[in-house]
This record gives C-alpha cells, sequence and structure tokens, in this order.
C-alpha cells in the first residue's frame, strides 16, 4: 500500500526544484513588467524635465539705448502717429553698434543685429509711449536675446559642450565678451506664461493656449456635466427595463470606446459643416469635447448613483415624496462628491485631447490672446503639436516646458478627483 | 436684439413668470385656508408657468439659431444673377466669402461686380430681419406661453406632476444624446463616403496597393490622378498596433498578474498609481517622446548596429503606442483576476500546486475570456491611436512589414487630409471620411464584441 505513493512522493520530490525554479522565474516577470513600466514613467518624466527645465529662465541681454529723436524721427513726441512710425529697430541697432564698436561691414553688422530678438524695438517703444521725458535721454535696458543666443548661452556649461547652432564664431565671440562685462544674464520668463504664440521662440508663450484651454474647458463643463448627470439618473432612476433602454447603454459603452479622432469628423461635418458653428474657436472645441467626454461622465456619475444604497430611496418614498423628489432632494446629493470625481477626470482627459481638435480648425497659428469663446484660440496640447513640429532648436525647450505645465495641470486635477473621493466618499 | 441679450431676457422673463406663479398660488392657498389644501407646492406651480414661458421660447430659439445661416445662403444664392452662379462647392465658399467680406466692409466695393454689392446688401437686410423676427418671435412665444400657463392656474392644477413630466422629458433626451452622438458619428461618415465612393470605386480603396491622395491641380502634373488603394494603411495600421501590442500585452498582463497574486499591499499601493500615472499621460507628449526621444535612440541604434533605419520608423511609434497602452491592459486584467473567486486559488493551493502553476492552469483560463476581451479593446485603442503616430510615424504610404521602415496609418491620413484646406467637393478631401468610416466600423466591432465577452465573463462569476 505505502509502495506507489512512496513512489509518487519521490516523483514529485525530483521535479519540486525545477517547479520551484519555474516560480521564481514567473515571479521575476512580474517585477521585471513592474519595473519596466515605472521605467518608462521615470524616463518620459526625466526626459521631458531634462529638455524643458531651461524654458523656465530666458537670455536677457544689457544694452544701453539713446532715444534720440533723430534716429527715431520723431520731432513732436505728443503725435502719435510719429511715435507710431518711429524707427525703434535704428535706436537698437545704434547701441548694438556702439557697443561693438569694430564691427564693420554689411554682413558682419547683420549678425550683430542678430544677437537681440526683434522684440526688442517694441519694447523701447512701450517704455518711450509710457514716459515721454524718455526722448533725448540714454539708459540702460534688458531686452531678450534672440533664440539662438539664448540656447548657446544656456548649454555653455553643460557637459556635453556648447550647442552652436546658427550662432558662428563672432557671434559667440560677442556673447563673450557680453558675459565678461556682465550684461548677459539668465532671468525668469514670465513672457512664457503670458503672451500668445510666436514665431520667434524667445517671444512664444503658452499664455494664449491657457486661455484658450480654459475657454475649451468652461464650453465642455458647462454642457457634458449636466447632460451626463441627467443621463445617468435616467439610466439608473427611472429608465424602464425595455429596448430602447438597452440601445442607449450599449451606444453610452461603445462611445466610451470610439476613437477621439471620430469625434472630430462628427465635429467638421455636422457641427460646423451643418449648422455653421465657427471653426477655431473654443466654442466648437468644446462642443467636441463634451460630446467626447458624455460617455465617462455618464458612466462614473452611474457608480455613483448606484452607490447611493436603496434605503435612503425607500425612506423618502416611504415618507410620502415623489420619486423625482427623492432623486433631486437625497439621492443626487448623496452622490455628488463621486459624480464630480468622474467629471474631473473627464475635464483632464479633455484638458489633454488633441486630435479631434485638429480637425476642427484648433491648429491656427494664434498670436493673441484669445478673449471669449468665439475668439480664434488654440488649447495647450494642439500648441505642443505645433512647437513640437517647428523646426528651430529653441522650440525643443519650450515645448517641453509646455509638456510640463500641462502634466502639472493634469496632475493637480487628477489629485483633487482622488482627494475629493477621499475626502466625500460615503462609507454605508 | 443680439442672441446673448434676448437669452438673458428669456431668463429674465422666466424668472418673473416663477414669482408671479408661486405668488397666485399663494393667493390660492390663503382663499382655502393653508398651503396644505393645494394640489402642489407653491414652487410648482412657480415651476409650471416659468416652463411654460421658457421652454418653448428656448425651442423656438435654438431651431431659428440653427438653420437661420443656412435659409439666409438659400435666400441669397437665389437671387444671385445666373452668370455667377457658384458651379461648385469651392466656387460656392468663395462666393459666400465675398458677399461676407463686402457686408463687414473687409472688401472695398471697388472693384467687384454690382451684383455681389446687391447680394452683400441683400444679406445685411436679410440678417437684420431675421434678427428681429427670431426676437420678435421668442418674446412673443415667452410671454404669451408665460401668461396662458399663469392664467390657467387653480387650486387642483396637479402643477406638481406636470413640471416632473417635463423633467423626466429632459432626462430622457439627455441620455438619447448618446444615440444621437452615434447617428451624427455615422451620418457625418457615411454620406461623405458615399459621396467618396461615386468618385473612387470601391474596389480600388479596399484592394489598391498605392495610396497618394494628391489631387492635382493642373491635369499635366506628375501624379496628377491621385490613387485611393488603402492596403498600406491597413497594412501599417496593423503593423504599428501589432507591435504596440507585443509590448503592452506581457508587460501589461504581468504586472497585473503579479500586483493581483503576488504583491503585498504597500507595493501594490506604489506600483498601482505609478503604472496609472502612464493612463493619464496625454497622447501629445507620447508623440513628442516617440519622435524626439524614441526614434532618434532606435535610429542612432540600428545604425551602429549596421542597419538601415528611418528617423520615422514604424517600430517607434509602436514602442511608445505599447508603453501608452500597458495600463490600459493592465487594469483591465486586474479586475478580471480579482473576480476569480478565491475558492479556485484555494482549492489548487490545496491540491500541492505552486502559485505560478495556480495562475498559469486555474486563474488565466478562468479569466481568459475578461482578458481576451480587454485585450480587444487594446488593439481598438491602438488603431484609432493619432497624436503618437502623427507625431513619429511618416507619411509615406509604404506597403511592407518591416518594423524599421516608414509607414502610414488610417489616422495620420484622416489628420493630414483634413488640416487645413479642406474642400468637400474632391476624392482627397472625401476618402479622409471614407478612412473614417473604416475606423470607425472596425473599432465599433471591436469594441462590441470586447464587451459582451466581458460582460459575459463577469455573469459567470456573480
Amino acid at each position: 500500500m505505502n509502495k506507489p505513493s512512496h513512489a509518487s512522493t519521490e516523483r514529485i520530490r525530483k521535479t519540486l526544484a525545477k517547479r520551484y525554479r519555474t516560480e521564481k522565474r514567473f515571479r521575476l516577470y512580474g517585477v521585471m513588467a513592474i519595473l519596466f513600466g515605472v521605467l518608462c514613467v521615470a524616463t518620459l518624466f526625466v526626459d521631458i524635465i531634462g529638455k524643458g527645465h531651461g524654458a523656465f529662465r530666458q537670455t536677457y541681454i544689457q544694452l544701453s539705448v539713446d532715444y534720440g529723436s533723430d534716429t527715431l524721427g520723431i520731432s513732436d513726441i505728443n503725435d502719435a502717429q510719429q511715435l507710431a512710425l518711429a524707427n525703434f529697430s535704428g535706436v537698437v541697432k545704434q547701441s548694438l553698434r556702439t557697443r561693438f564698436n569694430d564691427v564693420s561691414g554689411r554682413s558682419e553688422k547683420r549678425q550683430l543685429y542678430r544677437l537681440v530678438s526683434n522684440s526688442a524695438e517694441y519694447q523701447l517703444a512701450d517704455r518711450l509711449k509710457a514716459d515721454h521725458n524718455l526722448l533725448n535721454q540714454s539708459e540702460k535696458v534688458w531686452v531678450l536675446a534672440d533664440d539662438d543666443v539664448d540656447t548657446y548661452f544656456k548649454s555653455l556649461n553643460s557637459a556635453d559642450g556648447a550647442f552652436v547652432g546658427r550662432t558662428n564664431d563672432k557671434q559667440q565671440e560677442w556673447i563673450q565678451s557680453l558675459i565678461e562685462a556682465g550684461q548677459i544674464e539668465l532671468r525668469f520668463n514670465t513672457q512664457f506664461f503670458t503672451s500668445g504664440d510666436s514665431r520667434e521662440p524667445e517671444q512664444a508663450g503658452i499664455g494664449g493656449a491657457i486661455v484658450g484651454s480654459l475657454f475649451t474647458l468652461f464650453i465642455t463643463l458647462a454642457l457634458s456635466f449636466p447632460i451626463g448627470v441627467a443621463a445617468a439618473v435616467y439610466l439608473e432612476e427611472f429608465a424602464p427595463k425595455n429596448r430602447l433602454t438597452d440601445f442607449i447603454e450599449v451606444n453610452i459603452n461603445n462611445l466610451a470606446a470610439v476613437p477621439s479622432i471620430i469625434f472630430g469628423l462628427l465635429g467638421l461635418a455636422i457641427f460646423i459643416n451643418f449648422f455653421h458653428v465657427p471653426r477655431s474657436v473654443p466654442l466648437i472645441g468644446g462642443l467636441v469635447l463634451a460630446v467626447m467626454t458624455l460617455p465617462t461622465i455618464i458612466i462614473s456619475s452611474r457608480a455613483a448613483i448606484k452607490a447611493v444604497p436603496p434605503s435612503i430611496r425607500e425612506a423618502g418614498i416611504g415618507i410620502g415624496a415623489s420619486p423625482m423628489q427623492v432623486v433631486l432632494h437625497h439621492v443626487l446629493p448623496l452622490a455628488l462628491p463621486g459624480m464630480l470625481t468622474g467629471t474631473i477626470i473627464g475635464m483632464a482627459q479633455a484638458l489633454g485631447e488633441t486630435a479631434p481638435l485638429l480637425m476642427i480648425g484648433m491648429v491656427a497659428f494664434i498670436v493673441d490672446v484669445p478673449g471669449g469663446i468665439t475668439d480664434p484660440a488654440t488649447v495647450l496640447p494642439v500648441q505642443i503639436f505645433l512647437w513640437a513640429d517647428s523646426p528651430e532648436r529653441a522650440f525643443v525647450e519650450k515645448t517641453s516646458a509646455a509638456i510640463m505645465v500641462l502634466l502639472a495641470f493634469l496632475i493637480t486635477m487628477n489629485t483633487a478627483a482622488v482627494v475629493l473621493r477621499k475626502r466625500l466618499e460615503r462609507r454605508w | 436684439m443680439q442672441t446673448s441679450n434676448l437669452i438673458i431676457s428669456l431668463l429674465v422673463m422666466s424668472a418673473v413668470a416663477f414669482l408671479l406663479g408661486y405668488q397666485r398660488s399663494l393667493g390660492f392657498a390663503r382663499d382655502l385656508g393653508g398651503v396644505r389644501n393645494l394640489h402642489s407646492l407653491p414652487s410648482y406651480y412657480g415651476m409650471r408657468v416659468a416652463l411654460w414661458c421658457g421652454l418653448p421660447s428656448a425651442l423656438l430659439l435654438f431651431s431659428c439659431l440653427a438653420f437661420e445661416e443656412t435659409i439666409i445662403s438659400n435666400m441669397l444664392l437665389a437671387g444671385i444673377p445666373d452668370e455667377i452662379r457658384p458651379n461648385s462647392v469651392a466656387e460656392y465658399n468663395l462666393l459666400m466669402n465675398k458677399i461676407e467680406n463686402l457686408a463687414s466692409g473687409a472688401l472695398s466695393v471697388e472693384d467687384v461686380k454690382p451684383a455681389l454689392i446687391d447680394a452683400s446688401a441683400a444679406l445685411v437686410y436679410l440678417r437684420d430681419m431675421s434678427q428681429r423676427l427670431v426676437t420678435g418671435l421668442a418674446l412673443l412665444v415667452a410671454g404669451g406661453g408665460g401668461l396662458w400657463s399663469w392664467w390657467r392656474m387653480s387650486a387642483q392644477l396637479r402643477a406638481r406632476q406636470q413640471v416632473e413630466k417635463v423633467l423626466k422629458g429632459f432626462l430622457l433626451f439627455c441620455a438619447s444624446l448618446a444615440i444621437f452622438t452615434t447617428l451624427g458619428i455615422l451620418l457625418s461618415v457615411v454620406f461623405e463616403s458615399v459621396r467618396f465612393f461615386q468618385q473612387v470605386p470601391i474596389t480600388e480603396f479596399f484592394f489598391g496597393l498605392d495610396w497618394s491622395p494628391q489631387t492635382a491641380i493642373r491635369a499635366d502634373q506628375v501624379g496628377g490622378s491621385g490613387s485611393f488603394g488603402a492596403v498600406p494603411l491597413f497594412l501599417g495600421t496593423l503593423l504599428i498596433s501589432f507591435i504596440a501590442m507585443t509590448v503592452a500585452v506581457p508587460a501589461g498582463l504581468m504586472s497585473a498578474i503579479y500586483l493581483a497574486e503576488y504583491a503585498g499591499s504597500k507595493v501594490r499601493s506604489l506600483a498601482k498609481p505609478t503604472l496609472e500615472i502612464l493612463a493619464g499621460v496625454p497622447t501629445v507628449v507620447y508623440g513628442y517622446f516617440a519622435a524626439l526621444t524614441v526614434a532618434p535612440f532606435i535610429r542612432d541604434t540600428g545604425t551602429s548596429m549596421g542597419l538601415s533605419v528611418t528617423s520615422e520608423s514604424a517600430l517607434a511609434a509602436g514602442l511608445v503606442m505599447g508603453i501608452m497602452i500597458i495600463p490600459f491592459i493592465s487594469s483591465l486584467a486586474d479586475d478580471v483576476i480579482n473576480a476569480v473567486p478565491q475558492t479556485m486559488r484555494d482549492g489548487s493551493l490545496a491540491l500541492g500546486a505552486t502559485h505560478s502553476e495556480t495562475i498559469k492552469q486555474v486563474i488565466i483560463p478562468a479569466a481568459l475570456p475578461g482578458i481576451v476581451g480587454g485585450i480587444l479593446l487594446a488593439v481598438s485603442r491602438a488603431i484609432g491611436e493619432t497624436m503618437i503616430v502623427v507625431m513619429a510615424a511618416g507619411l509615406a504610404a509604404n506597403l511592407t512589414i518591416n518594423p524599421l521602415d516608414t509607414v502610414t496609418t488610417v489616422t495620420v491620413q484622416i489628420v493630414t487630409l483634413l488640416v487645413g484646406d479642406q474642400e468637400f467637393d474632391s476624392a482627397k478631401t472625401l476618402s479622409a471620411f471614407a478612412l473614417g468610416l473604416m475606423l470607425f466600423l472596425v473599432t465599433l466591432g471591436l469594441n462590441f464584441i470586447a464587451l459582451r465577452v466581458v460582460k459575459k465573463y463577469r455573469e459567470q462569476y456573480e
């Protein structure tokens, strides 16, 4: 009796080592998979932060400018026409020539002028407009450096050597002389957060895109939250069990998994071509994103409504409330935290979405910060897409910085959702 | 009156109507000796009047706004003399733009045909008229509806039921928007696709091996005709999706298994949110990462190994797409693995199986339908993913399965064809809608099957 059992124990013991090895290996695969995922997250963040942190500081050059009325061509400072047409670029050029007085020859001069951004003249114009007494005076002004200078200056101390880019030996010499004189420095880049897009990387900012994103999200929220909650209430509380209800549910579940680009086609064909909603404005962007996030909000709102125990409803009905009153007075307030959590996650999804917006004209190059929902605008992810396509080296930095801002928004929203859920979640 | 002002005045009117209805019901209550003798609470009477005031007028306003432009442009077109009547959509758009610019003063009157000036004057007139008409009608309906319902009030009126009925109707309408959305998507892609297939034979689209949608402006240009064989796009989409799945399925599945079966609560509470960060990163960020970091890395590695790798290789786009899909698969698989009853694990372990044997021979087979469903959903995600491929994959429609080569996908082509100028009478623009239709149908099919499989599986263990 003992013999066969002994034999099989023997057999099992022989294979045991191998089985344990397999067990260990399998476990290792799991650890490796997790580590791979974590590594991807780390690489992504390190890569983007490494590329983008420089954009928060911008290179400025100190010029001593002379607002000579001859150079400017202004005879009467109070004449707005003259002030508008004044030759401020001449002033900038003159001050550069005075600073580097050994420069001669046409092409060398042109290279010299390229050290500073062309926004310098507008900066000077603004200063003179604000203070008319500056005419025929001279002062020291920090002006934006050109993006090539900026890239070169920032990379001077990097480990893999300076990135020369389009700067030539002469320009590098000048920059060196500016460094020695303390007339070039990095400053915090406020313009990056306030100004709109620009063809010149040193002047480009995400201000316009952020405002566009806010307007777009506002439309999305205003449409998708009430509609989503209403749809969820209907499906959870009032819908009879019939074909129509089933069909609605199938549609919602499928829409949640439809590629986002399809919603762009919908926006283009229905909203723009049929209803004549203007293109490139936050209104149409918000409409499309609202349609896109609706399934997410409906699904999470339904889960929140489902979590409210039936005893609440029964008590309400028991003391004579109508079903609608029970829902409005009791179920909705109790389910609200869960619904808000779902809505924030839906909004985060809408904030990061790009593909459908490309189709409805939100890729336009827009310099102005939009002032309303019917002003042409772009949004943050689309701005990232546009900059990523730009050939200038300085835009790499800007793009990464814009991504950092976008990720910061998304992380804040998702954290808010988690905190909200933890704070307001009620255990029944 | 401007639309925004009109909306505000309608809101104000509704608020006033609410107050009037509320007051009147209180008046009834006084006569009857208390609110309890009314059929409904006073606020319901107020709401009923407000609804009668606001709802019909708002519906009228929005339907007018939706069709105003179409009607006006049709009326304009009817008044335009034959010699400048547009023959195509492009000409029509040009003409309308001209009239629009004339009307707004952006185009000077000097060098245009007098018929156009007349048309622009007519446009201004029609717009003005329609605005007045809409304002008048909306205010009339609002006032009339409010007054009528106020007049018809009585203490026995079933105000609550009526208000609740309207509310319920609104809820149903919101829920059925999902159906309208699906319908809208279908209509928007089907109509343009039908027009596309009138110009390009359906067999060429499905079996043609050459994709070059650039239709030439002049007949004698090179590649003038444009060809619309979509096989290279389908193949490119499949190739990139396949690469993505070879990354995402093992990594996602193994991490789900580890998290569900091995990891302690500490590791789980750290690793799970970290993986979920990957799901929250916008696709445009992945696209940037793929185009600027991964693609050059793969190209340089490949070149140093003596391979010729293009800088827009399918491998880079596929790899990054795979990374994006890892959390998608891992969270779906985590759910289904956790749904497998504990008794099955206990039974297997009690028989002497090791943990991994239990997983491989009991849990995975039991969870297989759910896992397959999750993978199908992930495939549909990969096929429809746009930004990564737009930024990291190329535009050249090569018929190849070499992952180091450049391929293009359906979504890339849709974006390329529809960004910028669109001419809704050329096969080039319309082909994007045909591709959109294909994409919609394929992903719809995949989602439908996947959701059914997952649902069936859930029911099995409930």
